[in-house]
């Protein structure tokens, strides 16, 4: 097996790896009440966000939902600035302005988690609009639900990418419900024939697979960057958790034993696991210690995070306008 | 008295009003059988079914449009906005359709709905989960605007806007859901544009609404140990306004301060302050003050979000600087 493959192996598993550690300690977090408001985890979907993301380069950029904590962390995030955030720390990556839900990386071209079901398919849109007009090759990627398809918006910006032929691509993470509603009560007929419609290309895709979503991903931002975009994918995955931290009881929208059923049979991360070992990428081994190092490194980050400063007051008006430093100052706003 | 929370007194005033009348239908996401993230609703799918309590797709100005129309053709929708940050999304169908209605068909067509969703910040909830959007929809002629103050207010409210022939705005407030308050098992309904005196003082009047109806109680209770006694009035609808409750308020203290959880500038502080001073102007000792939030998208940090809203410390010092006359002078 060639070197670089093993080693895009490897970075694939680890960063799946990462999402779900940095979820679980999220959850801690949570669950001990040191953490202030909501998340909603994306424990289980791993597959999706690393898939994609590793097709991309830094300046690819990537819109993202308000399930973000696995795209920020596809994208490349560190763990540290990402726990301040949750934390309402200075050190965050938004000065503790943004929260889980507004989780952004600039520095690795993710232009934001976003509260507003379906409210980035305006800006991945546009973002592709830029680096078509300024003759980028930045392919930008918009993260959403099966939930946000129901958004008038993104039928209006869909019919613009194609007419415009934008180097976007559409990547609607099919996790089976929206909220407490399963899919199949609030989208009628097939999502991607959504994005047909528009003449679109879109394909479904078997959102647990790392592989299959990472083969299909590489093949659809190389000729997006050729011109030939937009694209559509449907990722068919699963979330583990609640709807938000807070949804504990569910049976009345979604049984024990469909939960059980993916966990057990379907997780994204078993599953590739036992493939590196099959195809001696990597042994069981170096994979127990490759896990050990990614539990302490988020265990580090929060320590770090827990013990870090808050914003000081004066900044709560401040970035309310770019060049102006404090918005409430006399003879400024 | 029986006391009951606000989600409890919400759900009843729904339950009351639908089976009383059964055009009344509610619509939105997650209505049904979850009865809503903060569970208000929940029961009612139970008792009238999924064709009157309407799960929709997160298609806000879809269902919004739908509701427009399916009240123009004779039912009665409420909608249910599960966030009022969300009102950006409705408001073409809100305010172009809805608002306008009965005024452009020249009478002839009416729009009778109710859009029932929150405001208020103070949950760690971040910019786009924490506004206070009242005034935003106040400013918009032919929508009528309700802000409960407690469980009580928000049965008599919403009853009163279910029965309404207009579209009727009512934010409840998202920390006060779990809130207890007497309510009467008998039926009651609280006419709009009627304010409440929820204490009687004669030193300086502090008019809040929705949450800070409590905020304003609590900075009297610190002010009448100063030997201050505050007036507290809740004006319960914005739209309509009882302006002759708070002038007669204004003209017997003398002083007045207007504390709301929309941000300060351009607001619903701003429109009270004026009418007192247009009405009252030389019954006041001092300007009207007005208290909003901070003119910032609500921060998520704890450390900078509690910064942003009116506390009873602020109301509190605030009245203690109109009271000393320090702000009379001041420019
Ligand atoms: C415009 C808007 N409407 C409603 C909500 C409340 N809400 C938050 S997440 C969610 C469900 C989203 O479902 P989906 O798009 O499938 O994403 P998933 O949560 O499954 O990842 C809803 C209704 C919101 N945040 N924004």
């Amino acid at each position: 097996m060639a070197k670089t493959n093993t080693e895009d192996y490897l970075r694939m598993y680890a960063q799946m790896v990462r999402i779900r550690t940095f979820e679980d300690t999220a959850n801690q977090l949570y669950l001990s009440a040191k953490m202030p408001g909501l998340t909603h985890m994306y424990s289980g979907e791993e597959a999706v966000a690393v898939g994609i993301c590793e097709a991309l380069t830094t300046s690819d950029r990537i819109t993202s939902t308000h399930r973000g904590h696995g795209h920020c962390v596809a994208k490349g995030a560190a763990f540290k600035e990402m726990f301040c955030e949750l934390l309402g720390k200075e050190e965050g990556y938004c000065r503790g302005k943004g929260g889980s839900m507004h989780i952004a990386d600039q520095s690795n071209g993710n232009l934001g988690a976003n509260a507003i079901v379906g409210g980035s398919m305006g800006i991945a849109t546009g973002s592709a609009f830029t680096a078509k007009m300024l003759g980028r090759d930045d392919v930008t990627v918009c993260f959403f639900g099966d939930g946000a398809t129901a958004q008038g918006l993104m039928y209006e910006v869909m019919n613009m990418a194609a007419l415009w032929q934008l180097p976007v691509i559409y990547a609607c993470e099919n996790n089976g419900y929206s909220e407490y509603t399963a899919t199949a009560e609030i989208a009628a007929g097939s999502i991607t024939a959504r994005a047909e419609a528009f003449g679109i290309e879109a394909h479904q895709v078997d959102g647990q697979d790392v592989l299959a979503v990472n083969t299909l991903a590489q093949d659809l931002v190389a000729r997006a960057r050729k011109g030939e975009g937009p694209f559509f994918i449907e990722l068919m995955t699963y979330r583990y958790h609640g709807h938000h931290v807070g949804d504990i009881n569910r049976e009345y929208y979604r049984s024990k034993d469909e939960e059980r059923d993916w966990k057990d049979n379907r997780d994204p991360i078993v599953k590739f696991r036992g493939w590196l070992v099959d195809q001696g990428v990597a042994t069981e081994a170096e994979i127990e210690a490759m896990n050990a190092q990614i539990k302490q490194d988020a265990a580090e980050a929060v320590d770090y995070a827990l013990n870090a400063r808050y914003p000081a007051e004066s900044e709560v008006d401040m970035h309310v306008y770019a060049d102006i430093e404090h918005a409430l100052a006399p003879h400024t706003a | 008295m029986r006391e009951i929370t606000l989600s409890q007194a919400v759900n009843e005033a729904l339950a009351e009003e639908m089976r009383r009348d059964d055009t009344i239908f509610i619509i939105g996401e997650d209505v049904a059988e979850a009865g809503t993230p903060f569970k208000v609703l929940s029961g009612l799918v139970e008792e009238f079914g999924t064709g009157r309590v309407v799960d929709t797709p997160i298609a806000e100005p879809g269902f919004m449009g739908l509701a427009v129309g399916a009240a123009m053709t004779g039912t009665r929708p409420v909608v249910d906005l599960m966030f009022g940050d969300f009102i950006y999304l409705i408001m073409d169908q809100l305010c172009n359709q809805a608002a306008k209605t009965h005024y452009m068909s020249g009478g002839k067509m009416r729009a009778p709905l109710v859009v029932r969703t929150n405001l208020g910040a103070t949950r760690r909830s971040a910019a786009q989960h924490s506004q206070s959007l009242h005034a935003l929809v106040a400013h918009i002629p032919g929508l009528k605007v309700a802000l409960p103050s407690s469980a009580y207010e928000a049965k008599g409210l919403m009853k009163t806007a279910i029965r309404d022939n207009n579209p009727v705005v009512i934010f409840e407030d998202k920390l006060m859901y779990n809130d207890k308050a007497p309510v009467p098992e008998e039926e009651f309904l609280i006419p709009f544009g009627v304010a409440n005196i929820k204490r009687a003082g004669t030193d300086i009047t502090l008019i809040g609404t929705s949450s800070m109806v409590q905020v304003c109680e609590k900075a009297a209770e610190i002010l009448s140990r100063e030997g201050i006694e505050a007036e507290v009035i809740d004006p319960r609808t914005i739209v309509p306004l009882d302006e002759d409750t708070l002038l007669a308020s204004a003209k017997k203290t003398s002083r007045v301060i207007v504390v709301d959880e929309g941000h300060q500038s351009y607001g619903i502080t701003g429109e009270i302050a004026s009418r007192l001073n247009e009405k009252a102007f030389y019954h006041l000792d001092a300007p009207v003050m007005r208290m909003g939030a901070m003119d910032v998208p609500v921060p998520f940090s704890p450390a900078l979000e509690d910064l942003t809203v009116p506390t009873p410390e602020a109301v509190a010092e605030g009245a203690r600087k109109l009271m000393s006359g320090e702000l009379i002078h001041a420019a």
